[in-house]
């Protein structure tokens, strides 16, 4: 099976269209956005509130199907998937990082990076393999058996990332993952960013703030549902 | 399906959950707790009467009929005042004339004082027997022999006693021999019972058997005696009461449209009236848990409820990493059956408590599937009312999910 679209990327979405319906209005949030994304590419989604960056995140995230359009992930044309099978995809091409962490509060650290591979049904054993090495990556393996409240927000963020990159997905997607922290620690996050990229990973930040969009090396700028610019920088 | 490896993980983030919120998963639990309490208790004291009631009918005699005057349940009292009363002698034509029974013994019986010199009872059961009440009644014996046909017909004032009686007037002499005063008269004792034990609270052992010679001379002057006739089998009891009724209406001369003039009664009809009583208990017992098992499970979806709610963020990130919709209503519905489970078991402990205090009133009995029974009907009961949040929980949209913080 091929891991790529019908073009050739890892990514493609082809008139995508997103209406929600809030009392008897109907609210435009996707116009028939077109955009590819490719293997180990690095990109930022930026745009005011309103412009549609939050629902095509949850589109990209497959937590959500659209109105109408073409959405090919890893070469499968998901935008009209059972809610089971859109789990399944998310489980196994899909990493989160959000905003507010999202941790399980009574969980070890180890216990939250191990979730997604409880729903990929792996034994225990390969769990907890998997997990150390996630969180060794994220520079934490001395911290797995600590709670979320013993940890700091980077720290916490830390086990977020490592949550996310335990499944080996196809892309790695995170709202605004520096908006809850201090710029220091932002910073230290953004470095695991760049890390993980090169690596090899496909990332896609959603974000508000230009320092952070920096780092990326596309900037897609949404605007009424719509792509405003799609810059290329260090190309 | 990788079922049994999910039900390990599910139980573990249940109790992972419920460790969380112990006191309010105990508080939630009570309801459940006082149902399976009820349900337990009303079971142990059944099994308890059951076994009681076995024991006690064994005493009676196990397939025996008794031939008497009177007809146990029946109030018509003053028709049967009219009957004509049934002597000792009849014991002997019945068992010239019966075929299908085993062994006939005359019996009567009456409360009496019993005495020794130092010692006095009041309102002893006194019965008078024949050798045969030997076979009628299953009599088992500690000490010295039963009463004899030669006892029987020499009107000979010897007697057996109960281990209660021989415990209470000899503690420190052996029975045998030793004289005792029954209601008045000296009697020897010759032979001690088999320990009988307790029934609702009775001594089954404070009883004294005398020839039934003596006994209708000194303590039944108008004669009238029960006649206890035992089958060979029970199957056969019901043609042994045709044919005593046979038997007795030849010997009473009865014309074809006379109504009996004596009562043939059996240990179904006691019974059947036990059947009654237990059987409204169970009603009564089954009512209470069904009422406090609907609060308690209402409860419990009730608690279900707000912790969905509660943990809508929780369900919105399982969800985001691939918890399919059946693997949030397991994680639910597990939570759910574990913390009415925990009120089984506490609705068990409780129980058991329970009926060892009742043995002292009456006779209780836990066997270990009641415990199972129990812990199982409270897991059924948490499943039940475990759906709705569960499926309520399993419908969440992510997106709506992780919105919520």
């Amino acid at each position: 099976m091929s891991t790529l679209s019908p073009n050739g990327h890892l990514i493609e979405m082809r008139d995508l269209v997103k209406i929600y319906k809030v009392g008897s209005e109907q609210v435009h949030a996707l116009r028939g956005l077109n955009m590819a994304i490719g293997s180990n590419e690095y990109l930022a989604i930026m745009g005011p509130s309103g412009s549609g960056k939050s629902t095509l995140m949850n589109l990209i995230g497959c937590l959500d199907t659209p109105t109408s359009g073409d959405y090919y992930l890893a070469g499968e044309n998901v935008a009209r998937l059972s809610d089971g099978r859109l789990a399944e995809i998310r489980n196994q091409r899909i990493g989160f990082v959000f905003q507010t962490f999202n941790l399980l509060p009574r969980a070890t650290a180890l216990h939250n990076v191990e979730l997604p591979l409880i729903y990929a049904g792996l034994k225990a054993s390969v769990r907890h393999r998997r997990a150390k090495e996630a969180l060794a990556v994220v520079g934490l393996e001395d911290r797995m058996h600590h709670r979320p409240n013993e940890l700091s927000g980077g720290q916490r963020q830390r086990v977020a990332i490592a949550r996310a990159i335990v499944t080996n997905p196809s892309i790695i997607l995170a709202d605004e993952p520096t908006g809850n922290l201090d710029t220091k620690t932002g910073a230290e996050i953004m470095k695991i960013f760049d890390q993980i990229y090169g690596a090899g990973n496909t990332i896609v930040l959603v974000t508000h703030e230009e320092d952070i969009a920096r780092h990326t090396g596309r900037i897609v700028r949404l605007r009424d549902g719509q792509i405003e610019s799609d810059e290329m920088r260090r190309a | 399906m990788r079922f049994v490896t999910d039900l390990g993980e599910g139980l573990r983030i249940a109790f992972r959950a419920l460790r969380a919120s112990r006191m309010r998963a105990v508080l939630t639990t009570l309801g459940i707790v006082i149902g399976v309490t009820t349900v337990l208790l009303m079971i142990t004291i059944i099994l308890g009467l059951n076994k009681a009631v076995a024991g006690q009918f064994s005493f009676l005699g196990t397939n025996t009929l008794y031939v008497s005057r009177w007809s146990w349940f029946d109030d018509n009292w003053r028709a049967m005042l009219k009957r004509p009363v049934v002597k000792v002698e009849l014991a002997e034509r019945i068992r010239e004339e019966s075929q299908l029974a085993e062994a006939v013994s005359p019996w009567g019986d009456t409360e009496r004082s019993v005495a020794n010199r130092s010692n006095r009872l009041t309102r002893v059961r006194v019965m008078g027997v024949s050798e045969d009440y030997l076979v009628t009644n299953s009599i088992k014996l500690d000490l010295g022999r039963f009463i004899s046909e030669d006892d029987v017909s020499h009107n000979r004032q010897v007697a057996v006693i109960g281990n209660g009686i021989s415990e209470k007037l000899f503690d420190r002499v052996g029975p045998l021999d030793q004289r005792i005063d029954v209601g008045g008269h000296k009697f020897r004792v010759v032979g001690l019972n088999a320990k009988m034990g307790r029934f609702f609270g009775q001594d089954m052992d404070d009883f004294v058997l005398i020839p039934i010679t003596a006994f209708t001379k000194r303590f039944a002057r108008t004669g009238d005696v029960d006649i206890v006739v035992k089958a060979a089998t029970a199957e056969q009891l019901g043609d042994l009461e045709w044919e005593l009724r046979g038997i007795m209406r030849r010997l009473r001369k009865l014309g074809p449209l006379d109504p009996d003039d004596f009562g043939i009664n059996s240990q179904s009809m006691i019974m059947n009236i036990y059947r009654q009583v237990t059987g409204s208990i169970y009603a009564g017992g089954i009512i209470i848990a069904f009422i406090s098992l609907l609060v308690g499970g209402i409860g419990i979806m009730n608690i279900m409820l707000v912790s969905v709610t509660e943990r809508t963020s929780e369900i919105g990130l399982r969800k985001a990493l691939g918890a399919r919709r059946w693997m949030v209503a397991w994680q639910f519905l597990l939570e759910s059956a574990a913390i009415c489970a925990l009120g089984g078991i506490i609705g068990v402990v409780l129980a058991f408590a329970g009926s060892k205090v009742m043995n002292n009133f009456i006779p209780t009995s836990m066997p270990l599937w009641v415990v199972g029974f129990g812990v199982g009907f409270a897991a059924l009961v948490g499943i039940f009312f475990g759906l709705y949040p569960s499926m309520k929980a399993a419908r969440l949209s992510p997106i709506e999910a992780l919105r919520q913080e």
